[in-house]
C-alpha cells in the first residue's frame, strides 16, 4: 500500500515536515527532526531508484486523475539518480546544520532556518519527479524562495545584496520558463511532458515552438548558472552560511543541468535541440569560455568559498559541454560529471564549513597549517580537491575521460586540449590549498584551533569516501547514466 | 500579416519589455521590484489572453450558450499570482533587511559600501 504511494511520499513527507518544523521552536529538536526527515526521503529515493531499474518508468497519477488531465510523476532512470543525489546530500548534510547553524545564523532565526532547509528539499525533489511542465513551475518557485531566505540567513550584511541579486535572476529566469511553457500550451493544449513531444511532434517547428525553446534554455540557463547568466552565483555561494553553500552547490545547480535535459531532450527532442535549433553549439562555445575563465578566475581568490564557487561555474562548464558534444558518450560524461561534481563540492563546501566553525573565516590566510590541527577536515579537501581535478582513481577523473573520449569521438582535438588543460589551471587553485594547510606554518593564534565536531566530520569523510569509491567502482554511476543518455538521446541501445 | 489582429499579444510584450527594461535599468531596489511585478503581470496576461475564445462565455454549463473560453489558463494563473505575491513577500522582507543593514536602497550604494 505504502509502496505505491512512494513517489508521492517523496515529495509530500519534507512538505509536511517543513510546516511541522516551523512549530519546533527549539533548535536542538528541528535539527534532529530536519536529520531524520531527509534519511527517510533518501531511503524513499534509492527505494525508488532500485524499482525502476529493475521495472522500467514508473508513473504515478496526483489524487487519481489520469494522466493528460491529472498531474503525473514519472520517474525513470535519470529523475531517479538526480532525486539519490539530491535526497542524499540532503541527507549527509542534515547532520552538520545543527553546529555551524549555531555558529553562523542569527539565534532568532534558527528554528525558521530548518524549515526554509526542508522547503528548499522539497522543492527540489519535487522538480526532478514531476511530469508536468506548470507543477515543474511551482516546485521551482517553492525551491527558490526557500533558496533565497536561506542565502538571506548569512550573518554578514553582504549576504542580503547577494539574496536579493539572486531573487531578480532567479525570479526572471523561472518567469522565462513559464512563458515557455505558455507558449508550448498554446501550440498544444497540453501540460503533461510526454503528451507535449507527441504534440511538438505533430505540431511541427513553426517559430512559436522555437520561441518557446529559446525562452526555456534561457530561463534554465539562469538557474543552471550557464556561463554568462552566472552573475548571481559567486556572491550567493561565498556569503551564505556555508552548510547553505554546501547543499545549494550540490543541489539547485545540478537540479537546473537536470531541467535542461528533461525539456530540452524530453519535450522538445534530441533532433530538435541540435538540428533545427543550434544548442549543440551554443552549449561548446559557452562551456568552454566557462570552463577556461571559471578556473582561471578561482586561481586568484583569496576567501576560498569564492574561489569554489568561481570553480562551480568552470564545472557546470563540464556538463554543458557533455550535454553540447550531442553524442552518447558526451551525455554520459555529462549526467555523471553531474553526480560526481554533486558529491566533490558538497564536500569541500562541507570541508570548509568545519574550518569556519574553528576559526571563523576561510581564507587563504586562515587555512595556514591546519593540516595537522584538523587532519580530518583537510584530508577531505585534499581528496575531494584532487577529485575535482580529475586525478585518476577519483570520481572527477570518470567523468572526464567520458568527455574527451565525447571530444576526441567528433574530431574536436581543441576541446580535448581545454579539458585537460583546464584540469591543470583546477590543480593550481586546489594546490594552493592544500600546499597553505600542509607545508605552511599556523599563524597566530591558531595553537588551540582542534577538529570540528563528529557530526560535522562524519558526512565529510562519508562523501570524500565517496569521491574515491565512485571512482574506482563506476559500475553504479555510469550504468545508470548510459541507460538515461540513450533515452534522451533517443537511440537504441 | 495580421500585425492588429494579434494586438492583446503585442500589449502583453510591451509589458513585458518595459517590466523588463525597468528591472534592468533602475538602480533603486523597490523599484528595480516593481519592475519584476510589471514582467511578471504582463506573463499573466499572455496566459489569460490565450484561452479567450471570440464570443465564449465563462465555462458554465447554461441554456443556450455552446462556447466557452478555456478555464485552465485562469487557473494556472491564479497559482501563478499566489507565487508571485510570495516573491514580493520575500523581496520585500530582503529590502526591509538591506536598509536596516546598508541604510540605502539604491544599489550603486551598496555596491560602493561593500568594496569599502
Amino acid at each position: 500500500m505504502i509502496a505505491l504511494h512512494l513517489p508521492a511520499l517523496q515529495v509530500v513527507i519534507p512538505l509536511v515536515a517543513a510546516a511541522l518544523c516551523a512549530l519546533l521552536r527549539r533548535g536542538v529538536w528541528a535539527w534532529l527532526f530536519v536529520t531524520a526527515v531527509t534519511w527517510v526521503a533518501f531511503a524513499i529515493a534509492l527505494t525508488l531508484l532500485a524499482k525502476v531499474t529493475a521495472e522500467g518508468v514508473l508513473t504515478y497519477q496526483m489524487g487519481g486523475w489520469a494522466a493528460p488531465w491529472g498531474i503525473e510523476y514519472r520517474i525513470d532512470r535519470l529523475n531517479a539518480l538526480v532525486l539519490v543525489i539530491v535526497s542524499g546530500i540532503g541527507a549527509l548534510v542534515a547532520p552538520s546544520l545543527y553546529h555551524s547553524v549555531q555558529r553562523e545564523v542569527a539565534p532568532e532565526s534558527q528554528p525558521l532556518f530548518y524549515t526554509a532547509f526542508l522547503l528548499a528539499l522539497t522543492g527540489y525533489l519535487g522538480i526532478t519527479i514531476t511530469g508536468d511542465a506548470f507543477n515543474l513551475y511551482v516546485f521551482l518557485e517553492i525551491a527558490s524562495l526557500a533558496s533565497y531566505t536561506l542565502v538571506a540567513l548569512g550573518r554578514d550584511r553582504r549576504a542580503l545584496a547577494a539574496a536579493y541579486q539572486y531573487l531578480v535572476l532567479g525570479t526572471i529566469g523561472a518567469t522565462f520558463i513559464l512563458i515557455g511553457v505558455g507558449l508550448l500550451y498554446m501550440m498544444t493544449g497540453t501540460l503533461n511532458m510526454v503528451d507535449l513531444a507527441v504534440r511538438i511532434a505533430e505540431v511541427g517547428p513553426n517559430r512559436t515552438v522555437r520561441a518557446a525553446f529559446a525562452f526555456i534554455v534561457i530561463g534554465t540557463g539562469l538557474k543552471l548558472a550557464m556561463f554568462p547568466l552566472h552573475a548571481w552565483l559567486p556572491n550567493a555561494y561565498t556569503y551564505a552560511p556555508s552548510v547553505v553553500s554546501a547543499f545549494l552547490a550540490a543541489t539547485a545547480t545540478k537540479v537546473g543541468v537536470y531541467m535542461l535535459l528533461r525539456l530540452v531532450f524530453g519535450v522538445f527532442g534530441a533532433e530538435f535541440a541540435y538540428t533545427l535549433m543550434p544548442l549543440g553549439e551554443i552549449l561548446i562555445v559557452f562551456a568552454l569560455i566557462a570552463i577556461i575563465v571559471g578556473s582561471l578566475v578561482a586561481i586568484f581568490q583569496r576567501n576560498l568559498k569564492r574561489m569554489l564557487a568561481y570553480s562551480s561555474i568552470a564545472q557546470i562548464g563540464y556538463m554543458a559541454l557533455g550535454i553540447g558534444l550531442a553524442n552518447l558518450d558526451g551525455m554520459i560524461g555529462g549526467i555523471v560529471h553531474l553526480f560526481n561534481h554533486a558529491v566533490m563540492k558538497c564536500t569541500l563546501f562541507l570541508a570548509l564549513a568545519c574550518v569556519f566553525y574553528r576559526t571563523g573565516a576561510v581564507d587563504l590566510e586562515t587555512i595556514r597549517g591546519l593540516g595537522r590541527r584538523m587532519p580530518w577536515t583537510i584530508g577531505a579537501f585534499t581528496v575531494a580537491g584532487f577529485s575535482l581535478v580529475g586525478v585518476p582513481m577519483t570520481v572527477g577523473f570518470v567523468s572526464k575521460w567520458y568527455l574527451l573520449t565525447a571530444a576526441v569521438e567528433r574530431g574536436l582535438w581543441p576541446i580535448a586540449v581545454v579539458i585537460v588543460g583546464a584540469s591543470l589551471l583546477a590543480l593550481i587553485y586546489i594546490w594552493r590549498v592544500v600546499e597553505a594547510a600542509y607545508f605552511q606554518p599556523p599563524r597566530d593564534g591558531a595553537s588551540d584551533v582542534v577538529e570540528a565536531p563528529v557530526a560535522m566530520v562524519a558526512p565529510m569523510i562519508v562523501l570524500a569516501a565517496a569521491c574515491l569509491y565512485f571512482g574506482l567502482d563506476t559500475r553504479f554511476t555510469v550504468d545508470v547514466a548510459r541507460g538515461a543518455a540513450i533515452q534522451l538521446l533517443g537511440i537504441g541501445s | 500579416m495580421d500585425v492588429l489582429g494579434h494586438y492583446n499579444y503585442w500589449i502583453s510584450i510591451v509589458l513585458m519589455m518595459a517590466g523588463f527594461y525597468m528591472v534592468i535599468a533602475r538602480a533603486n531596489l523597490i523599484k528595480q521590484l516593481v519592475g519584476l511585478n510589471v514582467f511578471q503581470t504582463a506573463v499573466f496576461l499572455l496566459y489569460i489572453t490565450m484561452s479567450k475564445v471570440e464570443g465564449g462565455t465563462a465555462p458554465i454549463v447554461a441554456e443556450g450558450f455552446t462556447i466557452y473560453s478555456n478555464p485552465l489558463p485562469s487557473v494556472l494563473i491564479l497559482t501563478a499570482i499566489v507565487v508571485a505575491v510570495s516573491t514580493t513577500a520575500v523581496a520585500l522582507a530582503i529590502i526591509v533587511r538591506i536598509k536596516e543593514a546598508y541604510g540605502t536602497v539604491e544599489e550603486d550604494e551598496i555596491m560602493r559600501q561593500n568594496e569599502e
